[in-house]
């Protein structure tokens, strides 16, 4: 008998049925934790039209979009051109305010602080923009991050005009 | 004492214990032998089980009438408190009963860290301790988004999105735990799932815990080793008992006081308007059981470093026994210890109020002070002390200090030539 070789057959049995079992558990319990992800019935409110007609310039709109709120906002000249002036260096997360609103006048975004998911205050803040009340966030008038704990600018989500009146957002 | 093994008196009960020895454990309850300089710190262990108990009952009968679902549990709670009978007890006790169990539970952990109850041969019950601690948190914290309140909702909001700071995974993270893309409806559904089967495993641990403590058994204000059983020792019953039950009393009072005088001070005036996911209320603070590390998140700019010093700020407690590497237990015999491990309680109070202030100005610089000074308890501190710190002389029996006034020198040499 040769007792001293390294592996033997009954090794690779072993090995090939420790992987078959590992895959096996694998395929039982990713049922059980990919239950907990966004569901079809979730899923399935991925767009939502807004009609806009009526929001007068320095005005904002807060709309529900995927259980989150987002801020449809009119610059008015001023905001739009503080926005414009800003440096790119001086900027946490750069990003021009021609690349967040294509249309100028009206600016879109998700009303959710990149903190810990607050709903920011409108025309507030050292920045003239927004000011999330939980931990201090200051946001500009073209809702990028300039001082407090909030990594990055808050999200702009995939959006269309519809026709001149109507936003579909999703 | 404990020679004496507990055996079923009656027939029934030895044919039984025969077959499964399960009376036998009686003897943990009856004759179990404790150190009889126990003072009213170790009264805590037994009013936590009595919380915990409580929670489940009355927990138990909440899930009776109230309605997981985001439409309907604001309403539902309002049903408990209105319509139900004694509802509004219910739902008093079990509020006011989580606050409690964390009075309860932060008296438990400073005692034993004045008394060294975490060291050698007792790290196994403190880390168990722990974990029941962090379950405890996260039981609390889901429990009070039930009520689907705005504070309930905001609260949700700002803890699950902590895990958006993990990178590149962050965002998946967060929407596996909401079941969406945003705190909604399927997050209530599973947080009241995980709130009913917590519990059942900080039960488990708990006895996990009692199982640890009973191996060495229990430390002592001296914190010396006893001989079990000796003269240093009572059995648990009746001295241990009555101890503790008239400590649950007094302890009573206090909750009593808080359910039937001023249920509601502890709690938040903006968890009675129901969930509104398009406005925060302005001020969002965390029950104040939370508030310490909700003060330690906040004092650092960054997010992730954040949410990373508040999980540290619990994980620098599990490797405690490692970190204080003095022999002597008892801070009694530790002078200099002693005058840190109040620093450290005025610091943890101190983090606790800054926490429920706005983070600016004066308040975020204390708390960043305050947030720096609890790490350098845990990892400068304790260790330098260990080192360098000159500790009294600690006597060699718990009867000692008692014939013979304080320990000194003297006096243990004298005991040596006997």
């Amino acid at each position: 008998m040769e007792e001293d070789k390294k592996t033997n057959r009954r090794d690779f049995i072993f090995t090939a049925s420790y992987a078959l079992g590992a895959v096996g558990v694998g395929a039982v319990v990713w049922p059980l934790i990919d239950q907990m992800n966004p569901d079809a019935s979730v899923k399935a409110l991925a767009s939502t039209e807004v009609d806009v007609s009526g929001v007068e310039k320095g005005q904002s709109i807060t709309v529900l979009w995927r259980g989150k709120p987002v801020f449809i906002r009119r610059r008015t000249e001023e905001e739009i051109a503080k926005a414009k002036d800003v440096k790119l260096e001086d900027l946490p997360h750069p990003e021009t305010d021609e690349e967040r609103a294509k249309n100028p006048e009206w600016l879109v975004m998700l009303g959710v602080c990149t903190h810990l998911g607050c709903v920011p205050l409108g025309d507030k803040g050292e920045y003239g923009g927004w000011f999330c009340p939980c931990h201090g966030s200051h946001y500009d008038t073209s809702g990028r991050i300039r001082k407090g704990p909030a990594p990055t600018n808050m999200e702009v989500p995939k959006y269309e005009f519809v026709n001149s009146n109507t936003i579909k957002i999703g | 004492m404990s020679d004496h093994e507990y055996t079923p008196k009656s027939k029934l009960g030895k044919w039984f214990n025969d077959r499964l020895p399960l009376l036998t454990l009686s003897n943990h309850l009856q004759e179990y032998p404790t150190p009889k300089n126990l003072n009213y710190w170790w009264t805590f262990g037994g009013i936590l089980t009595f919380c915990l108990i409580t929670q489940i009952v009355t927990g138990l009968i909440l899930a009776m009438h109230y309605v997981a679902s985001a439409d309907l549990a604001f309403g539902s709670v309002e049903h408990i408190m209105r319509d139900v009978n004694y509802g509004w007890l219910m739902r008093y006790v079990h509020a006011n009963g989580a606050s409690m169990f964390f009075l309860a539970v932060y008296i438990h952990i400073f005692r034993s860290l004045y008394y060294g109850s975490y060291k050698s041969p007792r790290e196994v019950i403190w880390i168990i301790g722990m974990i029941i601690y962090f379950l405890m948190m996260a039981t609390a914290f889901m429990g009070y988004v039930l009520p689907w309140g705005q504070m309930s909702f905001w609260g949700a909001t700002v803890i699950t999105n902590l895990f958006s700071a993990i990178p590149f995974v962050g965002e998946s993270v967060t929407n596996w735990l909401w079941g969406g893309y945003a705190v909604d409806n399927p997050t209530l559904t599973r947080f009241y799932s995980l709130h009913y089967l917590f519990p059942f495993l900080i039960f488990g641990l708990v006895i996990l815990h009692i199982w640890a403590l009973h191996v060495p058994g229990n430390n002592n204000p001296i914190g010396i080793d006893i001989k079990k059983p000796s003269k240093d020792t009572v059995p648990f019953h009746p001295y241990i008992v009555i101890k503790d039950l008239f400590a649950l009393l007094i302890f009573l009072i206090v909750f009593a006081f808080f359910v039937f005088y001023s249920p509601n001070i502890l709690g938040h005036a903006d968890n009675y308007i129901e969930a509104n996911p398009l406005v925060t209320p302005a001020h969002i603070v965390p029950e104040w059981y939370l508030l310490p590390f909700y003060a330690i998140l906040r004092s650092i700019p960054d997010k992730l470093f954040g949410v990373i010093a508040m999980f540290a700020a619990i994980f620098v407690l599990v490797i405690l026994p490692w970190l204080d590497t003095s022999k002597v237990r008892s801070a009694i015999f530790r002078p200099l210890y002693k005058q840190f491990y109040w620093f450290l309680v005025a610091d943890v109070l101190i983090l606790g109020y800054v926490g429920a202030m706005p983070a600016e100005g004066l308040y975020l610089l204390v708390a960043r002070v305050a947030t720096a000074y609890y790490f350098l308890h845990f990892l400068v501190i304790l260790p330098i002390l260990g080192a360098k710190e000159k500790t009294l002389d600690i006597p060699l029996s718990l009867t000692e200090p008692v014939l013979g006034g304080s320990p000194n020198e003297a006096m243990i040499k004298e005991k040596k030539d006997i």
